[in-house]
This record gives structure tokens, C-alpha cells and sequence, in this order.
């Protein structure tokens, strides 16, 4: 059985994620549930690089020294993926702006009223 | 030590995404998510992901932020209290949090040499990419050589979400003509001033890490990023008209498709050479010179694909009709 030592890290993201999970789906404005997403986003990034992480270890650029790495994997996914995350909150962004020049509010419970009034 | 730094700068995560939760002033909530993404790449570099710290610190707080923000001048700054029940999100919230605890509770103790996830592919990465492929950063060796499909893939993505932006704000776009200097911060003498002093050397920096990117933490997609972030001061603070000149929309267009198709042709040479798709072996007739220049290439595109991405997300934004 692990000691709360050796998992307090992933329990920290854990309770990141789920912060952002909340703002996804408990609050209302959509640029509000953007922020969300990327927070959520941010803590599944932190959870993959502490998985790489190896104790003593130093960070995957070789030096002549005799001495440990961290795993260089989890930070390649990672580094595109953070990369890939502005793109897709761009894309997000935009369709949000063009919600605003359609409903002229971006409020998830305005654009459910004036999608029923229809 | 590191723990006690560690539980303090996660303590501080912790602190903003609550903050975040709780703020109803949705400008405050994108100024305390940069600083939320400024954390987490502190984190980073205590976790030794410093390749990974320097990306998040450049696009989480810079570029994301300004989009956002750019977002926010097009819509409103407050948020209108949600009507939903908080019980319902909250149960599920808490349900989701439990089980992934309990998920954890199988997972090797954190920073254990032994776990799985150092067993597979990691050591031949860490022993062999020095004579496989030549460079001391191995997170570059791996990014654009042994998994250069992947990147590439990323290339494409970023290259169409700046497709995708274009065509869904182009109908929302102001005419030419009227397109005026929307910020005026020019007056603001310290802006002004700080500017012209940060500006040559940001670009300057960003040369130096998409050309230094094999030998210390850098590359082209961080290089990119901080390109841009130093085109997009330059735009807000001294003036865009200048930037709109110098960047028309089809030079900033055939930049982007440049990079990609700088990617995927060296690819295509490599195959024409006799090897497989991105194999920098064949290009020269020494191998790890044959790698260098694959990676040079290849992160030469990756660059070039980002800024020039970046730069008209941000003039995409700034050209929409504020006009509801």
C-alpha cells in the first residue's frame, strides 16, 4: 500500500482537474467554460510530466557527467500537446465571437431561451 | 527541498483554480488563469520538464491569454450569475474525483526509478540518441526525428485550427478601409519605451532557441510561439497598421502552408533518396550529419508554420467588427 507521500502529487492534479471539470459544466458563460477546459487541460499536462519524472534524475539533455534522466517521452507528448491546446482554444475563441454576432449574448441559459422561443 | 518547493507552488495552483471558480469578472479569471499557467511552468521545470516549462510559459500565459482577451474587447467582461443548481455538477465533480483517486491508488510511488513507464521506450531514447541521432537535447532528438510522424501531425493541426479561425471570422471582418488602430497605447510612454527596448531582443531570443533547440531546451515550436508574442507587442503597443502592412494576410497565409510544406517535403526527399518517410539518415553521406540537417529542416517548418499562425490568429481577432 502506498504511503500518502508517494501519491500526494497525482491527488493535487486530481483535484485541478476536477476544478476545471466544474466550471465546465456548473457555470454558464461559455468563454468561462474555455478557461475551465484549459485549466482541466493544464492538470492532465502536470500529471503526464510528474509521471516522467524520476528521483535524482535531471532534466533529458545530455551531459559528459555520470548521472540519471528524467524520462524525455511524456515531455514530447506533452510539449505538442500544449502547442496544439492554443490552436484549439483559437478555434474556440472564434466560434465564441460568432455565437456573440448571432445571439448577441454569450450565456449558455440566454442562447437555450432564444433557441425554445424559436 | 524540492518537496517543500513543490507542495508550495502546487499549494499556489490550487489557491488560483479556486479563484478562478469564485471570480465573476471574467478578465480577472483570464489574468489569474496566466498565472495559473505560469505556475504550472514552474512546475515543470522542477519535474525537469524544462522544454516543456518553456512552451507552457510562452503559450499559456502569453498567447492564450491575448486570444482570450481579444475574445472578451468582441463580447462581455462579466459573467451573469449561472442559474444552474450547484448540488448536481458538484456530485458528479466528486464522483469522477473519487473513482480517479482510487484509480491512483495502483500507480507506482511518484519519481520511482522502477515504474513501468521507464521500461519501455525511455532508456533506448536516453542510452542511444546520442549515436543514433547526434544531439544532447533528447527531447528534440525524439520530437523530430524518432517520432517525427507525430509533429508533423501537430504541424497540420495548428495549421488548420488557423484555417478554421479565418473562415469562421472572415464574414465578421471589418472592410479594409475601416480598419483603424484599435489600440492607442502608443501615448503610454513606459508601454512605449519598455517595447522598443523588449522588442529586438524577444526576436532575437526566439532566434536563438529555434537554432539552439538541439543543444539546450528550445525549438521551433517554441521559437514560434515567442516570434509571434514579440510581432503581437510590437502590434499592440506601437501599432498594428504597421504589422498589417508588413504581414499582409496572403504573406502571412503562404508562410504557414511554407513551413508545412517544408516538413512534409523533407520527407518526401528522404524517401526519394532510398530511405523511409523522414528518415534523415540518407541525406547525407554521413548519417548524423543526415540528421542534423533533417532536424534542422524540419524545425525550420515547424517555426515558421507557428508564427506565422499565431500572428494571424491575433490580426484575425483584432479585424472583427466590434459592432454586435
Amino acid at each position: 500500500m502506498s504511503s500518502f507521500f508517494d501519491l500526494y502529487n497525482y491527488w493535487i492534479f486530481i483535484f485541478l482537474m476536477m476544478t476545471g471539470f466544474y466550471i465546465v459544466i456548473a457555470q454558464g458563460n461559455l468563454v468561462k467554460k474555455i478557461i475551465g477546459l484549459n485549466i482541466f487541460q493544464t492538470s492532465v499536462f502536470l500529471l503526464y510530466i510528474s509521471m516522467g519524472k524520476v528521483s535524482g534524475g535531471t532534466a533529458p539533455i545530455l551531459i559528459e557527467a555520470d548521472v540519471s534522466y528524467s524520462n524525455p517521452l511524456p515531455h514530447v507528448l506533452i510539449l505538442t500537446a500544449i502547442v496544439v491546446g492554443v490552436a484549439t482554444t483559437a478555434v474556440a475563441m472564434a466560434l465564441i465571437v460568432r455565437i456573440q454576432k448571432a445571439y448577441g449574448t454569450i450565456e449558455e441559459q440566454e442562447i437555450h431561451e432564444q433557441d425554445a422561443s424559436l | 527541498m524540492e518537496q517543500a518547493i513543490d507542495i508550495i507552488l502546487l499549494g499556489f495552483l490550487v489557491v488560483v483554480a479556486i479563484a478562478v471558480v469564485k471570480q465573476r469578472d471574467l478578465f480577472a479569471s483570464v489574468i489569474l488563469f496566466g498565472i495559473y499557467s505560469l505556475l504550472s511552468a514552474a512546475i515543470f521545470v522542477s519535474l525537469d520538464a524544462v522544454d516543456v516549462a518553456f512552451t507552457e510559459a510562452a503559450v499559456g500565459a502569453g498567447i492564450s491569454s491575448i486570444l482570450i482577451l481579444s475574445t472578451l474587447a468582441l463580447t462581455s467582461r462579466n459573467e451573469k450569475p449561472s442559474s444552474h443548481s450547484v448540488f448536481l455538477p458538484l456530485m458528479v465533480v466528486l464522483v469522477t474525483g473519487a473513482t480517479l483517486v482510487f484509480g491512483t491508488l495502483d500507480m507506482p510511488a511518484f519519481a520511482d526509478p522502477e515504474a513501468p513507464v521507464h521500461k519501455h521506450v525511455a532508456p533506448r531514447y536516453i542510452q542511444d540518441s546520442y549515436q543514433e541521432v547526434g544531439m544532447p537535447n533528447i527531447v528534440t532528438s525524439v520530437l523530430a526525428s524518432y517520432r517525427g510522424y507525430d509533429t508533423m501531425g501537430e504541424v497540420v493541426v495548428i495549421f488548420t485550427a488557423g484555417v478554421a479561425v479565418l473562415l469562421l471570422l472572415s464574414s465578421v471582418r471589418h472592410k479594409e478601409d475601416e480598419l483603424s488602430n484599435l489600440t492607442d497605447l502608443k501615448h503610454h510612454p513606459i508601454l512605449l519605451n519598455v517595447a522598443q527596448i523588449l522588442i529586438p531582443i524577444i526576436l532575437l531570443f526566439a532566434l536563438y532557441v529555434q537554432f539552439h533547440g538541439d543543444y539546450g531546451p528550445g525549438g521551433g515550436f517554441q521559437a514560434g510561439v515567442i516570434f509571434a508574442a514579440g510581432f503581437i507587442l510590437y502590434a499592440m503597443i506601437i501599432g498594428i497598421d504597421e504589422i498589417r502592412k508588413t504581414f499582409t494576410p496572403k504573406y502571412l497565409h503562404w508562410l504557414s502552408v511554407t513551413g508545412v510544406v517544408l516538413y512534409i517535403g523533407v520527407g518526401i526527399v528522404t524517401l526519394l533518396l532510398g530511405g523511409e518517410f523522414l528518415n534523415y539518415n540518407v541525406l547525407a553521406e554521413e548519417k548524423l550529419t543526415g540528421q542534423h540537417w533533417g532536424i534542422f529542416l524540419v524545425e525550420l517548418g515547424v517555426g515558421i508554420t507557428v508564427t506565422a499562425t499565431m500572428l494571424s490568429l491575433f490580426l484575425s481577432f483584432s479585424e472583427v467588427r466590434r459592432t454586435p
